[in-house]
């Protein structure tokens, strides 16, 4: 699993079969300096969330694994809404992640 | 598996079933000598680790599925060991009475 924080989200009306209803969100992968770590992708929501809230997501086949219907084509899924990441005994800086290192939301 | 560092510990009150009350564990890969090697990775705790600690981490789906016991787990990152000594070529590199904390990130 990696940190994540949600940068916006996806609409697609027309979908695979099994997956109606499942939120598609934008998420930013981020180190654990709270900066963006690798390119910015697409996951399914398991876990109800929403742009700016930090989140761990799991890929590969476990992404198909978290959602209801499990046998789709999926290979990145939200799995839990992170209140708090402590770092080095530090907690992470909120600014950091919701406003990203350019300081300007995605 | 790999090595990593336990550097921070993440807060979730909102996750996939199979998560809670699970301890999850911020990683930073790290080279058998210490160096920051790869992304860093939330990991399910199964060993009672803690920050500052160096952990055999495992990050594939079927192994997690049967150390949580769920054939149906949306979990592959666990930390499955907690590394006293590493030697490379006969010689030490770790060991863990003797090892530094780990370092913020510059």
């Amino acid at each position: 699993m990696y940190l994540a924080r949600v940068i916006g989200r996806v609409v697609a009306t027309v979908r695979y079969r099994g997956l109606e209803g499942v939120d598609l969100q934008w998420i930013q992968p981020l180190d654990e300096r709270g900066e963006d770590m690798g390119g910015a992708l697409i996951a399914c929501a398991a876990v109800a969330s929403g742009p700016g809230d930090l989140v761990h997501y799991v890929d590969g086949r476990e992404g198909a694994l978290a959602l209801e219907e499990t046998y789709v084509p999926v290979d990145a899924a939200i799995t839990g809404f992170v209140e708090e990441a402590t770092v080095l005994g530090e907690v992470l800086d909120r600014a950091r992640y919701i406003d990203g290192p350019a300081g300007g939301r995605a | 598996m790999f090595l990593a560092d336990v550097v921070g510990t993440v807060v979730s009150p909102v996750q996939i079933p199979e998560l809670e009350r699970r301890t999850l564990l911020l990683l930073r890969p790290v080279t058998p000598d210490g160096r920051p090697t790869a992304k860093t990775r939330v990991g399910v705790d199964h060993v009672g680790a803690g920050e500052g600690d160096r952990v055999l981490v495992l990050d594939e789906g079927n192994g997690g599925r049967q150390l949580m016991g769920d054939p149906q787990a949306a979990i592959k990152t666990v930390v499955v060991g907690v590394v006293d000594y590493v030697e490379r070529e006969g010689e030490p590199c770790y060991d863990h009475r003797s090892a530094a904390p780990p370092a913020r990130l510059g």
